[in-house]
């Protein structure tokens, strides 16, 4: 095949095909839960800087995280936490080499986003 | 590295409709991505109808229902048609599948088919597999032994034997690794379910005497660890088997032989 000219190739489609199934979107959403994670953990530092430089800037930064936004925020943050949590357990149990079996696999998907909900309502409800 | 569009030359542009075969009543529309290099255009989509009461019911019978009476210049690999020699692979209905043993009857509407994800095009539906039999022929994927030449076999044990079920059944379709978006985008230094699915085979073989020096080569950041399970793998091998067992396996042999 040298005298064939690769260079100019097409690349098959991937990412625009490719039909995912829940278990690739759960490990997705599993990164993007962390990198969340990262950001709402600035908002919290930030929140604490604002209460360390003055009462005023705290007010702000307070009124922010307790509006109808920070709630939204909030919320998303804790199920990123949940999510981020269950969804590690699943991962830290495969890398046992157990529960890879793709009907397993399904099934601990569906119990950990259910997991993920209830723990996310508790957190809001107790908080 | 993660690149979510495709490259200038290999955008899609919408293709040819060829008309309903004459005096078909039960037809059935397929689009199937086109691209030659001879008369350097983008690829492209091209409408086809399948006579069904003319036709088998696999994809593959389709592809050749085309190519015999609409479209001889459509080209796709094909050779057992029973999902024994894995020539037939293909993105069919958006996930990877031997056409030769997927029926019409499995895909929801009208019936898209495009090369395996992620691969350099070498015409339609023919991926260039180059890298990823370099790939394969990376792991050494024969018995390696230090051991004097038994007067007759190499000889197993049936519980040893047994071991390799699920593995040695593999044919190397590469529906695994191109389903795998850690594949897409690393495909140069990740090796691959496949791949590695072969390096296991080889690994708990109880007859091969070079397992230290094979997972030598497997511990590096790429080759085995950027495996993330996200399990497309296994979801779409047309084998039934499981990459992402073997990945796994293999990580717990490495983590086993330093503690």
């Amino acid at each position: 095949m040298a005298d064939i000219n690769q260079s100019d190739r097409p690349l098959s489609p991937h990412l625009s095909v490719y039909r995912m199934p829940m278990n690739a979107t759960m490990s997705i959403l599993h990164r993007a839960t962390g990198v969340a994670m990262a950001a709402s953990g600035l908002l919290i530092i930030w929140w604490f800087l604002a209460a360390a430089i003055s009462p005023s800037y705290f007010n702000f930064v307070n009124g922010l995280a307790t509006s109808w936004v920070g709630d939204i925020v909030l919320t998303l943050s804790l199920f990123s936490l949940w999510y981020h949590f269950t969804n590690g357990i699943r991962h830290l149990i495969w890398d046992t080499g157990s529960n890879l079996g793709m009907r397993r696999v399904q099934r601990s998907g569906v119990t950990g986003i259910a997991v993920t909900i209830i723990l996310t309502a508790l957190t809001i409800y107790i908080a | 590295m993660v690149e979510l569009t495709l490259p200038k030359n290999s955008r899609i542009r919408v293709g040819k409709s060829w008309p309903k075969p004459e005096g078909a009543t039960n037809t059935r529309k397929f689009l199937i991505y086109r691209w030659s290099a001879e008369d350097g255009e983008n690829p492209s989509v091209d409408t086809y109808f399948v006579d069904l009461d003319d036709c088998g019911p696999m994809v593959l019978d389709a592809l050749i229902w085309i190519k015999t009476n609409i479209d001889p210049t459509l080209s796709f690999r094909r050779s057992c048609r029973e999902g024994i020699c894995g020539s037939c692979a293909m993105n069919i209905g958006g996930q990877n599948h031997l056409a030769c043993i997927f029926g019409m009857d499995e895909v929801k509407g009208d019936v898209k088919i495009y090369p395996l994800p992620h691969l350099p095009v070498v015409r339609d539906l023919v991926p260039d597999l180059t890298h990823f039999y370099a790939q394969h022929a990376s792991i050494m994927p024969w018995l390696e032994t230090q051991t004097n030449q038994p007067t007759k076999e190499w000889r197993q044990s049936i519980e040893d034997r047994k071991k390799l079920d699920g593995l040695y059944e593999c044919v190397m379709c590469a529906s695994c690794s191109t389903s795998c978006p850690s594949y897409w985008w690393n495909s140069d230094r990740y090796l691959g379910p496949a791949a590695l699915l072969h390096a296991y085979r080889w690994i708990i073989d109880s007859r091969d005497e070079a397992t230290g020096e094979r997972l030598d080569d497997l511990e590096d950041p790429f080759k085995l660890y950027r495996c993330h399970t996200i399990m497309n793998c296994t979801q779409t091998c047309p084998k039934g088997l499981n990459p992402a067992r073997a990945i796994a396996e293999i990580k717990k042999k490495m983590v086993a032989r330093t503690i």
